[in-house]
């Protein structure tokens, strides 16, 4: 079937990569293949995966977005002040959640209404959403948040032995995963990136597809960021920056192109696990952080010509 | 004609495309001082003679000479330095930089190897070559894109004798050009003959072969049909060997019975580029809509479309006034649209065949916003049943698809909805003879099903052939609505340049 053999090919070599990675790590350390620390890594895993999901939608339709690490800090930040206030914890996640959407939203209407280029857009967003965390916790770190077993459970549980934030992430890949296959509006995804003005006079809204991609990816950050705020119960006015460098590097790791129209969310999911593989082997391997960083940015620009050579 | 003056000699030219053999046995020969018309239906061979003589594609057999020599050219550049230059219809200018810039750009002028530039020389150089076509109105200092079409064009011919050329190849050089415009490039076209320059002159247009042009070479389906000097032929014997036959078969016999006005547009403008356009068509019927570039035809067919904005006017579907803001209620009212740039608003190159035709269908293969697979498959066997695309199969990028079969692919799209009104602009461009006359025939039998359809077409034979009736617009506005029967050609073409109904 040649249909089969197009879907294998795009993915087959970030897969095969992260099998490479992954191989030479356990043979290199004794730590790497136990039960702790794979699940230690998914877990670390799903932050930036959950983001970079997100991130998939919107390079897909060619743009970018690079406020995720504000949002999340930004959506964290609020979640953990309503928690302080004592409502529903369930309750303050949701809220948490459309404020992200929100947040995400007002990106999508800048870049479509404004008619700004989203790198710009997005870029000014990140610092305004940084600046209001900033200001809504004076700087400083909101704590006890709650001691409620349902919000522990988001970062810290684990169900049937495997981490909760795993659980969350690969549900979360299903369903996206789904959307961009089956649907309506994964078809408009692929379309708005591919040819934006063939998709409108198709009939397709193309602002509208547009600001949903965003949205999505807002919500999500603040649902990376929450996991983050359960695991620490608290919430850091600084966290998530620089979480948009690894969110995109696990799209376009995984064969999505910058230029938009092409590329799957299987292989955002692959690249996220292989950005993921290299921080938690390197760290096994007592490589000094500032080694890993080279590492790491090596590994991107492997991939990416690797892929460039296959295409 | 003595060996000697002859500049170009191409022999017995054979090429082929993926088994098409797209040049056979072509023979064609330009001797100095000479405009040479290279004419031929779309897809006759006259882009891949020129592109075979230019070394963009190596030609799989015969000779060519230049100047008495045998020459392999790899690409344009040899040729250029061999003083054979083409002036694409998309002009090579880089719109914000001088006219001198443009003019020397990649073979600047430096104070010997220092790498700085020497503005002064090439300013010198700049006026020298202007003057040379006569043209007195354009500065080396202005600004290219503060410049009409037809001044940038004039800017890239004098960049050519800047580089010594002496054979230009001129492909549609007054398609986008105003009446004037060509007055004054046919002035220069003469004053460059005088001066010993030759010309390879492609144009659809008739009239200013005949007014300019010394020899007219025929290609047809890629063979060379005849060479022959201009006072002694007429229009009929070259558009007899162009064809090859009657003009009665390209087109289907309309049987369709016209029936009521499905389709009115009342006093539309949109600011800038049309005012004041009013016609209506039937169920059945074609509309055919004809003018020069730049008439404003594209614009009115996008803004009925909904992807421009109007400024006024009304427009109605069986009497009901239709609030179009957004191509999707254009598509939800049962209105197609084929555009005329099929690659760049046509189709989204590289997804797959079925992907392209689902895309203003995907209400109906789904079922709250999941695709049904079943039902996708089914439907788009369905439409390439019906227009016989040839391909791969339905999972093949578009991208590689030949022209015609793309234009098939974009009918299939817009054949799903199940249109009331089809706009096609310009259905035919770089389509050739086979597929065209597909496209005639599944218009025909659009019409006979009671759709109305409103076609947007720069080549004349095919308004004249297909439409019921033929509207011509000139500079943004109406001049007039002509039943088929009462015109020819040239009432046509009087009226889309501006003239007086005959």
């Amino acid at each position: 079937m040649k249909k089969l053999g197009r879907l294998q090919l795009a993915t087959l070599g970030p897969l095969f990569g992260l099998i490479l990675i992954t191989s030479v790590l356990a043979i290199m350390s004794d730590n790497f293949f136990t039960l702790t620390n794979i699940f230690n890594l998914l877990r670390q895993v799903s932050v930036n995966a959950l983001i970079a999901f997100g991130m998939t939608f919107v390079i897909l339709t060619a743009g970018i977005d690079l406020s995720v690490g504000s949002i999340l800090a930004l959506g964290s930040a609020l979640t953990a002040g309503l928690l302080t206030s004592g409502i529903d914890p369930i309750l303050a996640v949701c809220i948490g959640l459309i404020i992200g959407l929100i947040l995400g939203t007002v990106n999508g209407l800048i870049i479509t209404k404004g008619r700004v280029a989203p790198f710009i857009a997005t870029l000014a967003t990140m610092t305004i959403y940084r600046g209001i965390t900033l200001v809504y916790t004076d700087g400083r770190p909101i704590t006890g948040l709650s001691d409620s077993f349902a919000f522990e459970m988001i970062g810290k549980g684990y169900v049937f032995g495997i981490p909760f934030p795993a659980i969350v992430m690969v549900i979360v890949f299903i369903v996206l995963y789904f959307i961009l296959r089956q649907t309506v509006f994964g078809r408009e995804v692929y379309a708005v990136g591919g040819n934006e003005e063939a998709a409108t006079l198709s009939g397709i809204k193309a602002d509208r597809v547009k600001i949903w991609v965003y949205s999505l990816t807002g919500m999500l950050s603040v649902l990376a960021g929450i996991i983050i705020t359960s695991r620490l119960n608290s919430a850091q006015p600084t966290a998530g920056s620089m979480y948009e460098l690894d969110a995109i590097a696990a799209v376009v790791i995984g064969g999505t192109s910058l230029a938009g129209g092409r590329g799957r969310i299987v292989g955002t999911l692959i690249g996220a696990l292989i950005i993921g593989v290299i921080d938690n082997g390197l760290n096994l391997l007592n490589v000094p952080s500032f080694y890993q960083q080279i590492v790491k940015g090596g590994v991107i620009l492997l991939a990416v010509l690797l892929d460039r050579k296959t295409s | 004609m003595t060996k000697a003056t002859k500049i170009i000699e191409m022999t017995n030219i054979d090429k082929r495309f993926a088994g098409n053999h797209v040049l056979n046995s072509v023979c064609f020969q330009v001797v100095h001082g000479e405009i040479h018309a290279l004419m031929g239906e779309n897809g006759a061979g006259k882009s891949t003679l020129i592109k075979v003589l230019t070394g963009i594609h190596t030609r799989d057999q015969g000779v060519i000479k230049v100047r008495g020599k045998e020459v392999h050219f790899s690409d344009p550049k040899q040729a250029e330095k061999q003083g054979i230059v083409v002036i694409h219809q998309e002009l090579n200018i880089i719109p914000y930089l001088t006219v001198t810039e443009n003019m020397f750009l990649g073979k600047e002028i430096t104070y010997k190897k220092t790498g700085i530039l020497n503005k002064k020389e090439m300013k010198l150089h700049t006026e020298r070559n202007l003057k040379r076509l006569g043209v007195s109105n354009i500065s080396p200092d202005d600004i290219a894109s503060d410049l009409s079409v037809g001044k940038q064009q004039l800017v890239e011919i004098a960049r050519a004798l800047a580089a010594n050329a002496d054979l230009l190849i001129m492909d549609e050089p007054t398609a986008a050009l105003t009446e004037r415009e060509i007055k004054n490039l046919f002035y220069v076209i003469s004053t460059l003959k005088q001066q010993g320059v030759s010309i390879i002159y492609i144009s659809h247009r008739m009239e200013e072969i005949f007014e300019i042009c010394d020899q007219i070479t025929v290609l047809r389906d890629g063979e060379f049909i005849s060479t022959k000097a201009t006072e002694q032929t007429s229009f009929e014997e070259i558009v007899k060997m162009m064809v090859g036959r009657e003009l009665g078969e390209r087109f289907p016999v309309r049987n369709g019975k016209l029936g009521e006005v499905i389709f009115e547009v009342n006093h539309l403008s949109r600011k800038g580029y049309f005012q004041d356009v009013s016609f209506d068509v039937k169920q059945g019927e074609i509309l055919g809509v004809s003018g020069l570039m730049g008439a404003g035809r594209s614009e009115v067919m996008e803004v009925l479309f909904g992807f421009r904005k109007k400024n006024e006017g009304t427009i109605k579907l069986h009497g009901k006034q239709l609030v179009i803001k957004h191509p999707n209620d254009a598509v939800k009212a049962g209105i197609g649209f084929i555009t005329e740039d099929r690659k760049a608003k046509g189709l989204v190159l590289q997804s797959s065949i079925r992907e392209n035709i689902a895309l203003p269908n995907l209400k109906t293969i789904s079922k709250v916003g999941i695709i049904r697979k079943s039902q996708e498959i089914a439907f788009i066997d369905h439409l390439m049943n019906r227009l016989q695309v040839r391909m791969t199969g339905k999972e093949q990028e578009v991208k590689s698809l030949s022209g015609g079969n793309q234009q098939k692919v974009v009918i299939a799209k817009w054949l799903g909805i199940k249109p009331k009104l089809l706009i096609l602009d310009e259905p035919t461009r770089g389509v050739d003879v086979g597929a065209k006359k597909e496209i005639y025939h599944i218009m025909n039998e659009l019409t006979e099903l009671g759709v109305a359809i409103i076609m947007v077409s720069s080549e004349l034979p095919e308004v004249l052939g297909i439409s019921d009736r033929i509207m011509v617009l000139h500079e943004g506005r109406t001049i007039g609505i002509f039943n088929r029967n009462d015109v020819d050609q040239e009432i046509i073409m009087t009226a889309a340049t501006g003239g007086e109904r005959a």
